[in-house]
C-alpha cells in the first residue's frame, strides 16, 4: 500500500508535483500515467526518499519508506534502468545491493534466473543493451522479494517478447497480493495489464478510477447523425442529459443517447436518416483528450 | 514464474556492517578502483626508488642519514594523486553512472553508506598504503649502502605510518569532494588543486607577516606530518597530523550534510 498526501515538489520556480493525493492499493496492478513532464518520475523518487518533498507526505505500507528497517524488502523499484554502475558486472551490482539489508547470496543467482540474465551476469553492465539493463533493474527490484513494486516505465526498451513477459509478470506479482505501482505514458498499455489508473498532468491529479470505468467513460459514445430533416430530429430527441453539437448542414452528434434510442425517435417520427453511427475514441484518444489541457511539451514547428 | 525467496532467512534488514560489506563488494568489483589502487603503490614505490637512486648517486647523502630516509619516500606526492584519484571515484563514480539511486534506495538514511565507504577505503588505503611505504623506505635505503637510514633510527616509522595517513586522508578528501561536487572532474581538481596549489598560491598572496599562517594550510601540514626531517617554518609531525586531519573532517562533515540534505 502507497500513500500520498498533498505532495508537493518545486524544482526553483517549477512546480513538477502540486498537492498529489492518492492510494496505491495491494493486489491490483495500478497504472500511473500522464504526458512527459508530468511528474510522474518525480512523484515516484518523493515515495523512495531520493527526492525530498517541498510539502506533503508519501508512505509506504504506513511509515515513510526511509524508516522501514529494511527498505528494499518493502518496496523493490525500478526508478531508471541506468542507477547501475557501468564498470560493475551484473552479478556484483546485486550482490552489493543484497549485502546492504542481509538477503542472502543464494537469492542473487535466483533473481538472475527470473529475469533471464544468467548468461551476461558476469559481463559489465555498461555494455548491456537497453534491455538487458532493463532486466536487471528488475532483478534489483525483486531482489528482497518486496510487497510493494515501483516500476517507472519498465517496458522501455523491451522488444515485444520481453513486453509481454514484463506484463505477466506484474500480473503475476499483483496475483500474489503485491502492491504494483507502473507508470508509463501508454494507455492502451495501462488497459491490458491495470486494473486501476491514476492520471496525471502538469504534476496535478487528472483521474482516479478504475481501467474499466476509465474505458466505459472514453466509450461514452458519440453519436453521429446525418438526416435531410435534421433540424427536426434534433427539435425531437433533444431533452434533459442530452447534448446535440452541429457539425454541418445537415448533421449532427449527440451525446447522452444511445443510436438505438436515436433510431426508434427517427422512425417513429417517419425521418429518414443517411447515417447513424457510434464513433468510438480510441483510448489513446480518450487518454489525449483527458491530458489534453495539461500537456507540458507541445511541438511547435507544425504552426510556423 | 515464481518471484518468492524461496526458504526462511534470516531477518533482513540494513546494519552499518551490511553496509560496510556492501561498499566493501562495491570497491573491489571495479576495475577502475583497483587500478587506481595499484596505481598509487607502483608510483609510490618506483618514484621512490628513483629519487633514492639519484640522491645516492648525485652524493648529496654525505652523513644526512634522515635525507635519505626523506629520498625513499620522494614518490609521496605521485601517491597522493592516485589514491586521491580513488577517492574521488570511489563516490562520484556513483554520480556520474547513475549508481547512487540504487544505493540509496537500498540505504534510504544515506549517511550509513557515506561512513561505510570511509571505512572501507580507510581500512584499504591504510594497509596498502602501509605496505607500499615500506617497501619504498626499505628498497631506497638497500639503493642507498652507504649511509643508508635503518628502521631504528629517530622519526623513520613515524614517517612511515604518517605517510600511510597522509595517503589515506587524501583519499577520503576525494570522497568528501566527490559528494560534495557530485563529478569526477570537478572533485579531482579541487582535491589536488587543495593539496599541491592552494598553499603555493596563497602564499604568494599572503603579506610577509602572515607567512607564518602557511605552515597550517592543508599541503604544508600534511607534508610536515609525513617527513623524517621538518623543513624550517613547518609544524611538529604530529602537530601536521592533527591539522590536516582536520581538514579531512571538516571535509567529510561537509559531504555528510550535503548528502542527507539535497535530492539524489
Ligand atoms: N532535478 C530536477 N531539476 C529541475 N527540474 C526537474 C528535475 N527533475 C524533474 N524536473 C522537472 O519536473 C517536471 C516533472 O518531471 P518528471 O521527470 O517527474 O516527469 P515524468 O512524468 O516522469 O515525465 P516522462 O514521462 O518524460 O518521464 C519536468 O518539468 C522536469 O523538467
Ligand atoms: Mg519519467
Amino acid at each position: 500500500m502507497i500513500e500520498v498526501h498533498e505532495l508537493t515538489k518545486r524544482f526553483g520556480g517549477r512546480t513538477a508535483v502540486d498537492h498529489l493525493t492518492f492510494t496505491v492499493k495491494p493486489g491490483i496492478v495500478t497504472g500511473f500515467l500522464g504526458p512527459n513532464g508530468a511528474g510522474k518520475s518525480t512523484t515516484m523518487r518523493m515515495i523512495l526518499g531520493l527526492d525530498k518533498p517541498t510539502s506533503g507526505t508519501a508512505t509506504v505500507n504506513g511509515r515513510p519508506y526511509a524508516a522501514h528497517r529494511a527498505p528494499i524488502q518493502q518496496v523493490g523499484a525500478l526508478i531508471d534502468a541506468k542507477a547501475v554502475h557501468t564498470g560493475r558486472s551484473a552479478y556484483h551490482h546485486l550482490s552489493a545491493m543484497a549485502a546492504t539489508t542481509g538477503v542472502p547470496r543464494s537469492r542473487v543467482d535466483e533473481v538472475i534466473d527470473i529475469v533471464g540474465l544468467r548468461e551476461v551476469a558476469r559481463r559489465r553492465a555498461g555494455a548491456f543493451s537497453l534491455g538487458m539493463g532493463q532486466r536487471l533493474g528488475i532483478a534489483s527490484a525483486l531482489l528482497a522479494d518486496p510487497e510493494v513494486l515501483i516500476l517507472d516505465e519498465p517496458v522501455n526498451g523491451l522488444d515485444p517478447e520481453g513486453i509481454l513477459w514484463i506484463r505477466q509478470l506484474m500480473r503475476s506479482l499483483a496475483a500474489e497480493g503485491r502492491t504494483v505501482f507502473v507508470s508509463s505514458h501508454l494507455m492502451s498499455e495501462m488497459a491490458l495489464t491495470a486494473e486501476h489508473l491514476i492520471v496525471v498532468g502538469r504534476g496535478r491529479l487528472i483521474a482516479d478510477m478504475s481501467v474499466a470505468g476509465f474505458i466505459d467513460q472514453a466509450a461514452g459514445d458519440v453519436v453521429r447523425v446525418r438526416s435531410p430533416r435534421a433540424a427536426q430530429l434534433h427539435e425531437l430527441i433533444t431533452g434533459p442529459g442530452v447534448t446535440v453539437t452541429s457539425t454541418e448542414r445537415g448533421a449532427f452528434e449527440v451525446t447522452g443517447l444511445e443510436a438505438d434510442q436515436i433510431g426508434e425517435c427517427a422512425a417513429a417520427a417517419g425521418i429518414t436518416l443517411h447515417e447513424l453511427s457510434v464513433q468510438k475514441p480510441s483510448l489513446e484518444e480518450a487518454f489525449m483528450e483527458l491530458t489534453r489541457d495539461a500537456v507540458e511539451y507541445v511541438p511547435t514547428g507544425v504552426n510556423r | 514464474m515464481s518471484t518468492a525467496l524461496n526458504g526462511k532467512i534470516q531477518p533482513l534488514r540494513v546494519t552499518q556492517a551490511r553496509v560496510i560489506h556492501s561498499e566493501w563488494i562495491k570497491f573491489w568489483s571495479l576495475r577502475s578502483t583497483v587500478l587506481s589502487l595499484a596505481a598509487g603503490v607502483a608510483l609510490l614505490v618506483g618514484v621512490g626508488l628513483i629519487t633514492a637512486s639519484v640522491s645516492a648517486s648525485g652524493g648529496s647523502i654525505g652523513d644526512d642519514r634522515l635525507g635519505a630516509a626523506d629520498a625513499s619516500l620522494g614518490g609521496v606526492m605521485f601517491a597522493q594523486l592516485a589514491f586521491g584519484t580513488l577517492g574521488v571515484l570511489f563516490m562520484a563514480g556513483e554520480y556520474g553512472t547513475g549508481m547512487i539511486r540504487s544505493t540509496l534506495s537500498a540505504v534510504p538514511r544515506r549517511l550509513p553508506m557515506l561512513w561505510a565507504k570511509i571505512a572501507v577505503f580507510s581500512a584499504v588505503t591504510f594497509v596498502t598504503g602501509l605496505v607500499a611505504t615500506a617497501i619504498a623506505f626499505t628498497g631506497g635505503q638497500a639503493l642507498i649502502g652507504d649511509g643508508a637510514a635503518s628502521w631504528s633510527d629517530a622519526g623513520v616509522a613515524r614517517a612511515v605510518v604518517n605517510t600511510a595517513v597522509l595517503l589515506t586522508g587524501s583519499g577520503l578528501l576525494g570522497i568528501a569532494f566527490g559528494a560534495l561536487l557530485r563529478s569526477t572532474a570537478g572533485a579531482v581538481t579541487t582535491v589536488f588543486g587543495g593539496l599541491f596549489l592552494f598553499d603555493n598560491i596563497v602564499g604568494l598572496m599572503l603579506p610577509d607577516s602572515w607567512q607564518g599562517a602557511l605552515r597550517y594550510f592543508p599541503g604544508s601540514s600534511g607534508n610536515a606530518a609525513a617527513a623524517v626531517t621538518q623543513a624550517p617554518d613547518t609544524l611538529a609531525p604530529y602537530a601536521g597530523l592533527a591539522v590536516f586531519a582536520g581538514y579531512v573532517v571538516l571535509a567529510a562533515i561537509a559531504a555528510a550534510w550535503r548528502l542527507s540534505r539535497s535530492d539524489a
